[in-house]
């Protein structure tokens, strides 16, 4: 299984570079992953998505959709792809050491 | 990570005015933006009707020549026939989140995806500017579709 190293500590992740373990991240991690996902710095509107992220994975076993976080997070899906302009829920889970949410919508 | 081939643009053509012809374009357009793929759409001849003011809202599920409906041709082109089973399968797309056609494109215009009418289509129908859905960013010609998809894959639907 490949691993990622933040800061000092290596965590294992999936081939495409997402956490498989949630549990194992932590917030200074986010900054690292941001800048080499793209995003040179976190913004507040950035950890409104990251921290609604990992909430619902707690919640629900799964990240959500750029749909489903469009309706419900507070952030309207042009704003999404303004702060993440790779892919807003694949980005953010990516950045909130979630695993890849899995929908068409 | 997978270092294989990435797709980075994809130009994605509407030929159809059906619900089943308009709705897999829509998904694949809206995938492709969340993948961080860059994406457009084209909607040429009765694909028009997606963005046609008047029309997108009315959008029906082909009940006639449509094998895998199995539904007896007869029966299909009955009156009323089509209104009931577009609606039966608009409830049903709806408990799966998938959004009615006029807030879909809605949407996939926020995700920055580029909205544009075949001009050939539009002067076929006798349709301007006007009577299509604001989100439309231009009404191009064929050369300028390629133009557009340059670089990218294209994909006819």
């Amino acid at each position: 299984m490949p691993t990622a190293t933040y800061g000092d500590t290596a965590v294992p992740v999936d081939d495409e570079g997402f956490f498989i373990d949630p549990d194992r991240w932590n917030e200074p991690m986010a900054e690292q992953i941001a800048r080499e996902a793209g995003i040179e710095a976190l913004t507040d509107r950035h950890w409104t998505v990251i921290r609604f992220m990992r909430a619902q994975y707690a919640e629900k076993g799964t990240g959500p959709t750029v749909r489903v976080l469009g309706k419900t997070s507070g952030v309207s899906v042009k704003e999404l792809y303004q702060l993440f302009p790779k892919g807003p829920a694949k980005t953010a889970a990516k950045i909130a050491g979630i695993p890849k949410p899995r929908g068409c919508i | 990570m997978a270092d294989t081939a990435t797709i980075e643009k994809v130009s994605i053509i509407v030929s159809k005015g059906s619900l089943e012809g308009i709705y897999p374009a829509l998904i694949m357009a809206n995938g492709a933006r969340a993948e961080g793929i860059e994406a457009d759409l084209f909607f040429t001849f009765f694909g028009l009707d997606a963005i046609t003011k008047k029309r997108w809202e009315h959008i029906k599920l082909a009940t006639v020549g449509n094998p895998g409906l199995h539904l007896p041709t007869l029966l299909g082109g009955m009156p009323g026939v089509p209104d009931l089973v577009t609606r039966y399968m608009e409830r049903k797309m709806d408990k799966l989140d998938i959004p009615p056609i006029p807030e879909f494109i809605e949407m996939i215009s926020d995700t920055g995806a580029g909205i544009y009418a075949c001009k050939a289509s539009v002067d076929l129908f006798e349709l301007d500017k006007d009577d299509l859905v604001e989100q439309v960013q231009g009404i191009i010609t064929v050369g300028e579709f390629y133009e557009h998809a340059a670089g990218g894959q294209i994909i006819y639907t």
